[in-house]
């Protein structure tokens, strides 16, 4: 589990949830960190959406409660848009 | 040349560098590789990623602090770790506090409410046309021209009262967001058609708007609708994000609202550049003079030379509102004043220009030389040369220099100076915008100093008219500027804004006068300003401030005498006054003593003088004709 993809993913998440990238895991989410708030969960998904250069839909956003899962809407939506 | 290049490193590898330099407690070189990296990205990723180092940083690095307060209808959140991320940039330590969602209305008209509590130095008032004004953005197909009145009537009554009350609590600046525009209006092509559209009526509202700003002091536009429209209504908006969590714009916009933002806090903070100075070849034309010759280079209005046209014209107007221009080009002089004088396309002519450095002297020392000439510090220039190794050699070896990145295609050369934050202002005083004669006026009293044989023929030779008066609503701008921009020669460096003079004034026992000075060359303007305060028998000085265009011309002691008559006639016996040091204030430093006050006091800030009116007098120069006027209160 640590595609090109992925690390990208982790790499936003740890700039902005302000973790080291070793303490993020694929099973992350805000039940298991403390800094990963609403506020930290929208600016994650912006962070996200300048990366990647897309918008999630509302229905994507809130699947996206896990590292795991942010990974594979994002890797859905690439290859959706390609 | 050895340079503390990095620009081979992509942004994962910039982030590593600057991990490693502050593990090594290399604060500054860190710093500056954080200005690079925010450079380079400008996202929400990085702007957190920057933020956070600055926070471990702060402490090392000499930076000023500011408080800014938001009062807001809509999600800002996002927003600020941009914002602070560029406000570190600028050297600005800035603290952020947001209003709680849609409670501006409650934050504005209670006292005890968090805004206040915060103590901000600015705040801005960011709503929304949706928010404020629901029956002209959403309803407005079910109204009649005059419902269409009374609601704009409305919205800007809301304002007005915002306003007011917030005035009567706070002395902060207050910066509006003006009303924007639907992305198309509720009638569709028939908007244009009518008297009262949908567009007439916001349009109206945002005149009001900027009229009832325009009343009051420290009270600015944001013009919204403009920066909305600029980036492209169509692709300004994220529908999902606003249903969702109240965001209203898209993720690719959200730098442009913080860059919009800093852009007030740049002139707010004092952190502008007062010129500008420029490189000559492939910067204000296309091409190498010394080996192109005059017909070769690329300068005019047709492409490719309408490139480099356009940037002259983004000079000109930083020029027209007060911005000096200069130049510092590696060339042979005599090549390069041929074309500024005589080739058919420039729009810059010789005169444009307080300062050149014409030479194969390196840029750094040059910028030295000319911030010298001009009597400004090196903080105060920015520059602006296509060749990114001048760029950087520049900021390795003056790093108070403010560079303008430009981008390698000329095409976007205009845009970079015009979208620079360092050249923005909020006000303009009628010196900013005569500036540039007045600095041609400095340059030919220099070359008189030079062949007048004794220093009083000297000042003889230069007729100077002095005109003294008190405050009045007209020079209340200019006089706020002097007390928050001037450096070298301030007593004490009490920086003022218009609204604080305004009050101080207003209190018994104090008195604010300007000083205007003219001489053969010229009329320098509103030069000086000098407040003081009666208490019993003794008056003191709280502010004293020259600028640096009329320093050495025993201006200071025409307005010195004039002070002291003032004090001796409301009764005084005494004249005091501090003399506080800064970094940049040693011009000041023996003007008490030399004009023989006695040291008082000494306090680990400054030291206390003061003189004994009835014996000593301050006379006035004999070859500075002073006049008094009275004031408009």
């Amino acid at each position: 589990m640590t595609s090109p993809l992925f690390e990208r993913v982790r790499g936003i998440a740890e700039n902005v949830l302000k973790l080291p990238g070793s303490q993020i895991t694929a099973q992350s989410s805000p039940e298991t960190i403390a800094s990963w708030d609403s506020v930290q969960h929208l600016n994650l998904i912006l962070a996200l959406e300048q990366e990647f250069g897309c918008q999630f839909e509302p229905e994507e956003i809130d699947q996206m409660n896990s590292i795991d899962r942010i990974h594979s809407v994002v890797q859905n939506k690439l290859n959706h848009g390609s | 040349m050895a340079l503390s290049q990095s620009g081979r490193l992509n942004v994962a590898e910039l982030r590593q560098e600057i991990d490693r330099l502050m593990e090594r407690g290399e604060a500054t070189r860190a710093s500056h590789l954080l200005s690079e990296l925010w450079t380079k990205d400008n996202t929400v990723s990085t702007a957190t990623f920057i933020v956070s180092r600055y926070e471990q940083l702060r402490p090392k690095l000499n930076l000023l602090p500011y408080r800014m307060a938001i009062l807001r209808s809509f999600t800002v959140e996002p927003i600020v770790p941009l914002l602070r991320a560029g406000s570190f940039h600028a050297g600005i330590d800035l603290t952020v506090h947001m209003s709680d969602f849609n409670a501006h209305v409650q934050e504005i008209l209670d006292p005890k409410s968090s805004l206040y509590g915060f103590a901000p130095d600015v705040v801005f008032l960011a709503v929304q046309t949706r928010d404020v004004a629901p029956e002209l953005w959403r309803d407005y197909a079910d109204l009649n021209s005059e419902q269409v009145q009374s609601a704009a009537t409305r919205v800007v009554g809301d304002f007005r009262s915002w306003v007011s009350n917030f005035r009567a609590r706070s002395k902060a600046h207050l910066i509006i967001h003006n009303l924007e525009q639907p992305s198309v209006p509720s009638c569709g092509i028939l908007d244009g058609q009518v008297a009262n559209g949908q567009a007439v009526a916001i349009q109206q509202i945002n005149r009001r708007l900027q009229a009832l700003a325009a009343e009051r002091t420290g009270v600015y536009i944001l013009d919204y609708d403009s920066l909305v429209a600029r980036h492209g209504r169509a692709h300004w908006h994220d529908e999902r994000k606003w249903l969702t969590v109240r965001l209203p714009m898209a993720a690719e916009n959200l730098n442009h609202v913080a860059k919009e933002w800093l852009k007030f806090l740049h002139p707010l903070t004092g952190k502008v550049a007062k010129t500008v100075v420029v490189d000559l070849d492939n910067t204000l034309w296309g091409g190498v003079i010394g080996e192109d010759g005059m017909a070769g280079i690329e300068l005019g209005t047709e492409y490719p030379g309408v490139y480099f046209h356009n940037l002259q014209r983004a000079l000109l107007d930083l020029h027209q509102r007060g911005i000096l221009l200069a130049i510092c080009s590696k060339n042979n002089l005599d090549d390069a004043l041929e074309a500024l004088k005589n080739h058919a396309g420039m729009l810059l002519k010789p005169s444009h220009f307080a300062a050149m450095r014409i030479n194969w002297t390196d840029k750094a020392e040059n910028l030295r030389a000319i911030a010298e000439e001009l009597n400004i510090g090196v903080e105060s220039l920015a520059f602006l040369d296509d060749d990114p190794t001048e760029c950087q050699q520049v900021r390795s070896q003056v790093p108070e220099v403010f560079v303008i990145d430009l981008p390698s295609d000329p095409r976007g050369f205009a845009q970079a100076v015009r979208e620079s934050p360092v050249f923005e202002r909020l006000v303009l005083s009628e010196e900013d915008q005569r500036r540039g004669a007045i600095y041609q006026a400095h340059r030919d009293r220099q070359e008189l100093a030079q062949t007048v044989a004794s220093r009083d023929d000297f000042y003889r030779s230069l007729q100077q008219e002095a005109e003294i008066a008190p405050l009045t609503k007209a020079s209340l701008t200019r006089i706020a500027q002097l007390t928050s921009k001037t450096n070298q020669f301030n007593l004490t460096s009490r920086r003022y804004t218009e609204q604080q003079i305004s009050e101080m004034v207003s209190s018994p026992g104090c008195d604010c006068f300007s000083i205007r000075v003219r001489d053969r060359f010229g009329d320098n303007g509103l030069v000086g300003v000098a407040i003081t305060r009666f208490e019993g028998q003794r008056c003191e000085i709280d502010t004293l401030v020259l600028s640096c265009r009329v320093i050495g011309r025993t201006v200071e002691t025409a307005f010195l005498s004039f002070i002291a008559d003032h004090a001796r006639k409301l009764g005084a016996r005494r004249l005091r006054g501090w003399f506080l040091p800064t970094t940049k204030n040693a011009p000041a430093r023996d003007f008490y003593a030399s004009h023989s006050f006695t040291p008082l006091e000494q306090n680990g800030k400054g030291i206390l003088w003061e003189l004994n009116l009835s014996q000593v007098p301050v006379s006035c120069p004999e070859w500075v004709k002073v006049t008094v006027r009275n004031g408009d209160r």
